[in-house]
This record gives structure tokens, sequence and C-alpha cells, in this order.
């Protein structure tokens, strides 16, 4: 059965990207706007991987991690972070908060398989 | 939404209602410039922009509003004030930014410098961060190819690794997919099992990596987890055995680590290389005994410690007393092991004895032995010379034949004894086999009789009929010779065996010849024993001398002065109300157990309260005062201090089979 990643980005054309990139690689891909959104539809869904952005309105990626690391069905799934900073502080609060990893924009899409094959398998 | 389509007008698309809104606040912000809500849309839609500008190719976008982010990061942060200025600035920004998307080819970038000139001048020493690298790889796609090396990769993971996502496995199967891989779990660090949390990672791994790949595309395996985790690289140099190190790296899965058998390996295998060059110590016997007592007391004190263990509930403290039980228990079976002396001593003192006796007789006799390697406790060989020379010339007396009456019967002139060790579980088997004319049935059974030691007209098996030859008093021999005869021996014999908790089997075939089987146990200083209580008082039963373990039924039970017989399968079996022959004074437990023992072929059933569980017994002798108590055979001391009686199972069997015979008889 395919693997369904949750995409979580404010920003459409990024998430398009990602949804036709991953759909490409053989995974299902759900979207979210927002943190808010994406906090629901994780609830909603059986979620293998989910993908956030970080900058968000609503609710930002960091306050869903945590929110997401709360939930027991979140234990233990890989959350990836989208992110162009190359902040270390950003970075570090983002996995304290219970991230997984993350990818730098701007990526190639062979780059965003790789990493989400890296983390999922 | 976003469904098919090229994402590079969708990012058009996106980025025009940015600029849109971004056009809206920034007016707002001219107006009220310290409404930090409209500062975070400011930021955010400009992030987005750039964001996304960098992933479609806008590099100039990017870059551009790289610099206007970073000027209302600063604002955000509160580093930079606010002001309408600054708005005004961003709303140029915003109309170059739409400019470079829409009209790339139109776009001057004059402007655009002299935009972020201004807004240097405003945000001031600050500057603008750098303009962002494009293609800040996040993964090596290819790793390039270097010279095929080989590293040691150890790595620990933060221990809430599998909460947070990282999946162990993948990163494993990530080095291998690098190139030849020798994988070994680390597992010195996990925790006892009462500390062990499941859902935390406590092993670590070492991976020997053969591979063309540079130390780089190794550390990019973990480069999520970098920061939190232990990560060891280290190029193993090419002479070196791989396999070396890496053995040596892990250690064993229990935490506490038995050291100590270690360096007690050591002078043992000196020993071994002593043996083999034929030197050995010669060390006075009470040394030994002295040894093995103190090894007795470590055992019991060991068997109080693990009785307070049993109730404690610290983790640490229960290992601490395991690892002393099981050192405890090694340390005796050493101590057990150097006292044990090869039978070949014993059996060698025969061959003299069986010359010179076959000379006396007249007779021809041929001795064989095997098994003379097999090894005893020194004082149990000892003891076993006198019982050994009495069965042996009560074979070469009563049992061979003279060489004519063997001729006579188509047998050779030369009779044959042999004797024979082997182990079998915890005992010695040593076995006289002769292949003389047999014990004589009737004539054994006319004796007994006439001796009162059986009933006339009773049943009895071989076996039973041949115990009677050990009654004291009992003699068949129509003269008495110089050797045997006088009715003395065989039971002391039988006594000398009782003593080391051993037992003697006959099996005979008229004209063919008889064979007598002893049975030792290994030592005479620690046995197994199964704890009972009865009344207030405990006592110990030899575990070897066990059977089975039921339940006295209730019919049995109140019939106070009845048959006293259980059935057991079918057979009878006499019990023994121990409580009534120990005088317990406390009232008896509702479900009173019966444990069945067996001596001598024979069975029968002890009534206790209550069936305790195995016991290690270390048996002390009891004083010359007490010599005379044929119940018990010694006493021990048990784990809480208090002392227990070990119970004579030949003197109850044979006391239970007496009742047994009487009772059938009346």
């Amino acid at each position: 059965m395919a693997k369904t990643i949750l995409s979580v980005d404010d920003s459409a054309s990024i998430r398009q990207m990602v949804k036709l990139t991953l759909s490409g690689a053989g995974y299902d891909v759900i979207q979210a706007n927002d943190g808010a959104e994406g906090l629901e539809k994780a609830k909603g869904a059986k979620v293998d991987m989910v993908m956030t952005d970080l900058n968000m309105p609503i609710m930002n990626g960091l306050a869903l991690i945590k929110e997401l690391r709360k939930l027991p069905a979140y234990q233990g799934v890989p959350i990836l972070f989208l992110t162009t900073e190359s902040d270390a502080g950003l970075k570090s609060e983002a996995k304290a908060a219970g991230a997984t990893g993350w990818i730098t924009k701007p990526f190639q899409q062979d780059q965003l398989i790789s990493v989400v094959k890296k983390v999922l398998g | 939404m976003s469904g098919g389509g090229d994402p590079t007008d969708t990012f058009r698309q996106e980025a025009q209602e940015l600029l849109e809104q971004l056009e809206q606040i920034l007016l707002d912000l001219t107006r009220t410039p310290d409404n930090p809500e409209l500062v975070d849309s400011t930021f955010r839609a400009l992030h987005t922009i750039k964001g996304s500008g960098s992933m479609f190719g806008f590099d100039e976008v990017a870059g551009f509003t790289h610099h206007v982010e970073s000027a209302f990061d600063l604002v955000r942060k509160g580093k930079v004030a606010m002001t309408a200025v600054l708005a005004d600035i961003a709303l140029a920004g915003k109309d170059h930014i739409r400019n470079l998307i829409e009209r790339p080819e139109s776009a001057d970038p004059a402007a655009g410098k002299a935009i972020l000139a201004r807004l240097e001048a405003t945000v001031g020493g600050h500057g603008a961060a750098e303009a962002p690298k494009p293609a800040d790889a996040a993964a090596p796609i290819a790793a390039p190819t270097a010279p095929t090396a080989k590293w040691r990769v150890q790595f620990r993971l933060p221990t809430d690794a599998l909460a947070t996502g990282t999946n162990p496995l993948l990163l494993i199967d990530e080095l291998r997919s690098l190139g030849q891989a020798t994988v070994t779990p680390l597992l010195d660090k996990i925790p006892r099992l009462e500390a062990l949390n499941a859902t935390e990672i406590h092993i670590g791994w070492d991976v020997a990596l053969e591979t063309d790949k540079p130390k780089t595309a190794i550390e990019d395996v973990f480069m999520f987890v970098m920061d939190e985790m232990e990560l060891k690289i280290e190029p193993i140099d090419e002479p070196k055995p791989v396999s070396a190190p890496i053995a040596a790296a892990p250690a064993p899965t229990v935490p506490a680590a038995p050291t100590a058998p270690k360096p007690a390996a050591q002078p043992a295998k000196s020993t071994t290389e002593a043996l083999k060059s034929g030197g050995s110590i010669r060390v006075p016997a009470e040394r030994l005994d002295n040894l093995m007592d103190r090894v007795g007391e470590l055992v019991i004190a060991q068997s109080r410690l693990k009785q307070i263990a049993a109730a404690s509930q610290d983790g640490e403290f229960k290992s601490i007393s395991e690892e002393i039980e099981r050192l405890a228990l090694e340390l005796r079976d050493t101590t057990m092991g150097v006292r044990m002396v090869p039978i070949a001593q014993l059996f060698g003192r025969f061959r003299r004895l069986v010359h010179d006796l076959a000379g006396e007789l007249g007779k021809e006799i041929n001795l064989t032995t095997s098994g003379e390697e097999t090894e005893l406790d020194k004082t149990v060989i000892e003891r076993l010379n006198d019982p050994l020379v009495h069965l042996i010339r009560n074979s070469i007396d009563h049992g061979l034949e003279s060489p004519e009456a063997r001729k006579d019967a188509g047998k050779a002139a030369q009779g044959h004894i042999h004797l024979s060790a082997r182990h079998t579980g915890d005992k010695v088997l040593i076995s006289i086999t002769d292949d003389g004319k047999g014990l004589d049935r009737a004539r054994i059974r006319a004796r007994a009789e006439e001796n009162g030691l059986i009933q006339p007209g009773q049943e009895m098996s071989d076996s039973e009929l041949f115990q009677v030859i050990f009654q004291p008093g009992f003699s068949t021999a129509q003269k008495v010779t110089n050797l045997s005869g006088r009715g003395v021996g065989m039971d002391v014999v039988k006594r000398t065996l009782d003593a080391l908790r051993g037992s003697i089997d006959i099996a005979s075939t008229t004209g063919k010849g008889t064979e007598i089987t002893l049975r030792l146990p290994l030592t005479l200083a620690i046995i197994d024993g199964l704890l009972v209580r009865i009344g207030q008082g405990r006592y110990v039963i030899p575990l070897s001398a066990v059977e089975e373990c039921v339940e006295l039924p209730p019919v049995e039970e109140s019939r106070v002065n009845g048959s006293n017989f259980l059935n057991i399968r079918g057979d009878l079996v006499p019990f023994l109300r121990l409580r009534e022959m120990f005088n317990a004074t406390t009232p008896p437990d509702k479900y009173q157990k019966v444990v069945v023992v067996s001596a001598n072929e024979m069975r029968v059933g002890l009534v206790v309260d209550q069936v305790i569980g195995d016991h290690q017994t270390v048996i002390k002798s009891l004083s010359k005062l007490h010599k005379g108590v044929g119940t018990f055979s010694g006493a021990t001391i048990l784990g809480d201090g208090t002392v227990a009686l070990i119970l004579e199972i030949g003197h109850l069997v044979a006391r239970g089979q007496r009742e047994r015979n009487l009772k059938l008889a009346s």
C-alpha cells in the first residue's frame, strides 16, 4: 500500500510541487494550508509522514510539530520541515519540538525524494 | 487550490496574490507602524515569495526579496523600529519584485540596487543578511566516489530518537547501501528489564564499512541526528584485521559483567597445562575438607541472601544476589571437583585381593575393570573400600564355583569378576559382576523365614527378597569360612552405603551369575533437598529420593486409625503421618501433602503440612549424642539461620514397608 504523506504549506506552489514530486514517486499526498488545518487532517487520516513548512499563518510549523507529538498516533511518525534559513537556531528548535529532519529550500525534485526515502524507507 | 499544471504558473499566481496582500499590509503599516501582526504578515509574505521563488528558478526574485525579508526580520525581532519610511521602501521593493516576476526582461537591476541601498541606509549598521546561496543542497544525490577505504563507524542515537521519527534500521540500511558493511550492536548500555522503556533506544552500533564513498557520504547518513548523537567515524588501517577491534568493542549483554570467572579460569588453564606436563600439587586432605566446609558455609549464607533478595523490590540487589548465587554454585562445583579422585585407585587395590583369594580358595579368577577414570569424592572412595572388599570376597567365595564345578556346568574353568564404575546423573554406579552360580532364591527365602525376617508365603519380587541378605544376622553359608559366611559383613555393607546416602541393588540369575550395583552420590557434603514443613518444624527430604508430591485425599485424612494406604495409580503405597511421628502440636494444615519417596525400589508416602520447595542442603552431621536417631541423617542450616533436620529416607521407607507388611499380614 502506498504510504501517505501529509504536506502542510501555505504556499500553493510549494504544495503543488511537493504533491507532483511525491505522487510521481508513488506516495499518496494529502495537503493542508496551515498548521491548524494540518493538525485536523493529521487527526483524521492515517499518515506515514508529515512534511511541513515552518513559517505559516494561523498555526506555524513549530506549533504543529509540538501538537502532533502530543498525539499517541504520531509518536515515531517522521516529521520533516521545510526551511530556507540556514539558521541553526530554527533547526534545533524544530528538532527539539520533535521533528525528524528537514529539507532546505530551494530543492530539486530528486533531493526531495531522497530525503523522504531517507526517513520513510 | 493546486491541481495539476505547472507549479511555476501556480507560483506566478501565488506571488501575485501575495504581492497584492503585501501592498495592503504595507499601506496599513504606514498608518500604524507599531502593529506587530502586520510586521509578521509582511515577513511571512516576503518569506513565501523568496522560498517559492528560489524553488522555481526565480533567483533574482529570491535574492532581492531576501534583503527586504531580512530587514523585516530585524523589525520583527525588535532590532529595528518600524517606520513609515521603511514601509515606503518596502512598497517600492514590492513593485520591483512584481516586475521581476512578471516582466523579468524589463526589470531594471539599477532600480533594485537603489531600493536596496535605501533599505540599507534605513536599517542601518545591522545590514541585510547575505543573499541565500542558490541550490543549498538538502541531501547529496550521489556522493562522489573515492578510493575504497575501510571505516569504523560507531554511533549511538539519542534515546528518544524513535519517538521523533528516526528509524535506526533505515540509517543502517543507508550505511549498507554505501558498500560492504558488518554491523555489530553495542548492548552494554541496555538498562535492566525493570528500568527499560521499550520506546527508547539503548543500543549502539558498530559498523565496519568498506566503501568507495568519502567520509562526508557517511556523515550525510546521520545529517538529521548529527548534533544530538554520538558518532565516531575512523579509518581502519588496512593491515589490521577488521574483526579484532570490532569484536572487542561490544560489551556483554548483562550490565554487571561477570568478570570474576575470568581470573579464575586463568589458573584453571595453567592447571590443565600442568596436568598435561604431568605436574600436580599435593595438598593435605584436611585442607580440602576445610575448603569444602567454607564453601558449605558460603552456600548457606548465599541461600539466606537469596531469601532476602526474593522479598526485596530492589532490582540491583536482586541481580547481585543472583550473581552471587551463580558464583557460589560454581565455586561449590569447582571445590567438589578438586575433591574428586578417580576410582582407579580403589580398583587397583582389588587386584591383589583377588589374586590372594584365588590362591587361597583354589579358584581361577580373571578380574577385569572398566570406568576406572570415573571420579568420586575422596571421602566416598575411602569409605567404599571395606564394603567393596566384602562384596568381592562374597562373590569369589559364594558366587564363583570351583574350576571343576564350572566345567561340569559347561563354563570356562576360569571365573570372571568384573568391576565397573560409571556416572548416571548425579550418581555413580559401581557394580561387581560375577559369572558364578547366582543367588539361591529358595535358600535365602527359607533362611529369611526361619529368622523371622519375612512372613511365610509373603509375595516378594527378587530384588525385594535379595534385600533380605543385608539384614543383620542373615547368612546362608553352610560353613563359615575365613572369608565370609559369618553373617557380619553384608549388613555392615548396607549400613556403610546408607551412611554414604547410597543404595545397593542385587540382580541374579541362577547358574549365570550375580550383579551387585552400588549407587552413590557424587559427594557427601551437599545435596539437593526438598524443604517441607511439618507442624512448626522444617525438614529436608533428599530430592533424589522424591518421586512425586500429591495431595492427601480428605477421605484418607479423616481415617485416623485406618489403613494408611494411598492409591497411587493403582499401586497401594503406605504412608507415614510425620505429624504424629514428630508430635506436632500445632493444628494441621487444611490440605495435607504427601511426598512419595522411594528407596530400595520400595515406596512410601510422607504426609507433611506444606511442601516449601527445593533447597541446596549443606549436610551437617548430628552430634555423637544423636547418632542413634535413625529417622534423621543429619541437619542443615536454612537461609534464615534456623536448623532443619534431614530425613533418613531408607529408614522411613523400611518403617513404612514394615507397617505395610504387618497390615497385609493381619
